[in-house]
């Protein structure tokens, strides 16, 4: 416990290194408005590592949350076109069904066919994509044609903060409960951590994670309806190749990917590593030719630092031979 | 009997249509497009028939796959060179593919000309292009500055930064800023054709330059960012998104002001142009060759380049006035 509490210490330190060193080139970033901006901005990454953290706690990956955000996202947006009278809680609730029966569909391989997780959502990742395709065939729908309740809901201001960072906070809440206080939480850790001992303990491995796949694509499903408001527009490639920040915030974050090891407060503190150098980088004048090179350099560090603290020391066991060197 | 019945009726309603459709003189000229069903295409018919009406005693055949493939272009070409039209207007799927017909429909004496998405130059006659990487560079930084009589400080939000078009249409507008004095560009940045980067990045702009009056996207997804970036920091009416931009896709930006004005082809002039230039050339009183200009009725006229290639505006100014006429077309 005190290990997982130093890795977390340590990327807590590094954010607010990160800070300071934005704030050196660009005082107005560490503003408490500004830090709002950023945090809001960061909410769909928290949502989604949240989801991908137990994903791959159960030693599985989910490459298809873009994927089906994009689709929820599409089919919210075409509903509200077709439909301005539907009510915003309903298109949530709505949101939340569609994604979690696309997390099912990749659960369902994974558990009971035992395809490989990563070919399973490489698969149904290409297939959401192609049915936003179907629907749609390639058009947009457009800031014009949606209902503004439908796109007001995200930046509605609560104390201060818009939704869409209140629901960041009330995910993690969440999840943070799931974790630590429910069966289910600590099955997707034994799970993860060895599959056979979970097996002894009467654990159906194959069923928890396809609860993990479940979350993740409930949680994918919600952000895509918010991503679609907030950017008041849907089209097929919307957050193409997000599914790759969702993973390196996990892995920023201290989650291990081979399983076994995470916390919530790991992916959320990767999720906003990872959004603070994306909102930085366009404000502190920084040749765009260097953005990405930085942007990987500092993943890089971040995971380095991160595994470095959470080497465990090998046990000595044979003090006889220890002598014997 | 009833399949006999039905026959003949087809048969009877074929011939009412060839006998009432056109008479022996009128020309018939065919616009071919990538695809049926495309706003974009059925616009650029509604100036083709403009032009016809302008023109008479010309007959317009607007036709084209059903998906937007060669091979469905190539059957449709076949079928108008069967049917021996006089000229045949197409924006290809495919810049090889379709030569090998088209030269065949040359041979015939059938008028050939690319339009919009051209063909290689074996298999036309001429290519017009809606517009110019000039034209494109000048607009861009003219929607802007036409914004700005004092001056200002304005920013360009790109697509990624090997685009090659939004590159060059950044060169060129580069190249005519000495046209526009006060107005100073303070930064270009890339937003990747990403709803979400384009967004950051323009809010980063505003961030950035406090005193930045406006945005120029020449990318439809960085418009479209930036301007809902705009309105959610509140900024609408200090700064103005502008660029290249659909007006389906735009609509909400003018509505909200957050752009006052953007710009693309017109595709009414361009159906309207490519039906006046394949006019001319099947009627003899225009040749196309390198240097020639073609007359395009009220879109004055194209000058062919040394690749037979002309262009043929600038790009149309959509703004609060005429949005509303567009948006539903494309």
């Amino acid at each position: 416990m005190t290990l997982l509490k130093s890795r977390e210490a340590i990327l807590v330190g590094a954010i607010l290194l990160l800070l300071a060193l934005v704030a050196s080139r660009f005082p107005g970033f560490v503003t408490p408005s500004n830090l709002v901006a950023v945090f809001t901005d960061t909410a769909p990454l928290i949502i989604l590592a949240l989801g991908q953290m137990v994903v791959i706690l159960t030693r599985s990956i989910d490459l298809s949350v873009a994927a089906n955000l994009a689709l929820t996202g599409m089919v919210c947006a075409l509903i509200n076109v077709a439909f301005p009278g539907v009510p915003v809680p309903v298109l949530v609730a709505l949101a939340l069904g569609l994604g979690a029966l696309m997390g099912a569909i990749n659960g369902f391989l994974v558990w009971k066919l035992t395809i490989p997780p990563i070919v399973v959502t490489l698969g149904t990742m290409t297939i959401f994509r192609g049915i936003i395709f179907l629907l749609t065939n390639g058009s947009w729908v457009n800031s014009h044609q949606m209902s503004s309740a439908f796109k007001a809901f995200p930046r509605e201001n609560i104390l201060g903060l818009p939704l869409l960072g209140w629901i960041a906070v009330i995910v993690t809440l969440i999840l943070g409960l799931v974790m630590s206080r429910t069966t289910l939480g600590r099955a997707f850790f034994a799970v993860g951590g060895n599959p056979h001992a979970a097996v002894y303990t009467g654990i159906n491995v194959g069923r928890t994670q396809f609860l993990a796949f479940v979350i993740s694509g409930m949680l994918a499903g919600l952000t895509g309806y918010l991503w679609v408001a907030r950017y008041a527009v849907a089209y097929v490639d919307i957050a193409g190749g997000f599914e790759l920040d969702v993973v390196a915030a996990c892995v920023i974050g201290g989650i291990s990917i081979a399983g076994g090891v995470a916390t919530v407060a790991g992916a959320v503190l990767g999720a906003l590593f990872l959004g603070i150098i994306k909102n930085a980088l366009p404000v502190i004048d920084v040749s765009p030719f260097w953005q990405l090179a930085i942007s990987g350099a500092a993943i890089i560090i971040a995971v380095t630092f991160n595994s470095r603290a959470g080497r465990s020391k090998g046990r000595v066991i044979l003090k006889s031979a220890e002598h014997a060197q | 009997m009833k399949k006999l019945s039905k026959l003949l009726t087809t048969a009877a309603i074929a011939t009412g249509l060839f006998a009432g459709a056109a008479s022996a003189e009128d020309m018939r000229i065919a616009l071919v497009v990538k695809a049926l069903g495309i706003g974009f295409f059925e616009a650029a018919a509604k100036g083709a028939e403009e032009a016809a009406s302008e023109l008479g005693g010309v007959e317009i055949i607007y036709t084209g796959p059903t998906d937007t493939t060669a091979e469905g272009q190539i059957e449709v070409i076949n079928s108008l060179i069967a049917q021996n039209v006089d000229a045949i207007a197409v924006s290809a799927n495919d810049t090889d593919a379709l030569v090998p017909t088209l030269k065949k429909a040359m041979q015939r004496g059938i008028t050939v000309i690319s339009w919009d998405s051209g063909v290689a130059e074996d298999g036309r006659q001429m290519h017009l292009n809606p517009s110019s990487n000039p034209l494109i560079g000048n607009m861009i930084i003219k929607l802007a500055a036409d914004e700005l009589p004092e001056g200002g400080e304005v920013a360009v939000l790109s697509a990624t930064t090997t685009s090659t078009n939004q590159n060059i249409w950044i060169e060129e507008m580069n190249k005519v800023m000495g046209n526009y004095p006060g107005v100073e560009v303070v930064a270009t940045v890339y937003g990747d054709d990403l709803a979400d980067k384009s967004y950051r990045e323009a809010t980063g702009l505003m961030q950035s330059y406090p005193d930045l009056d406006a945005i120029i996207a020449p990318t439809s997804v960085g418009i479209v960012a930036a301007a809902q970036a705009v309105v959610d920091a509140g900024k609408v009416g200090q700064v103005n998104v502008t660029g290249l931009g659909l007006p389906s896709e735009m609509a909400g930006a003018i509505e909200s002001g957050a752009s006052k004005s953007f710009a693309i082809w017109n595709p009414i002039d361009l159906g309207y142009s490519a039906t006046m230039i394949a006019y001319h050339l099947s009627k003899g009183d225009a040749v196309a060759e390198p240097g020639a200009s073609i007359p395009m009725g009220r879109m004055g006229e194209v000058t062919l380049d040394e690749t037979n290639s002309g262009a043929m505006a600038d790009p149309f100014v959509y703004d609060a006035s005429n949005i509303a006429d567009f948006k539903d077309i494309f």
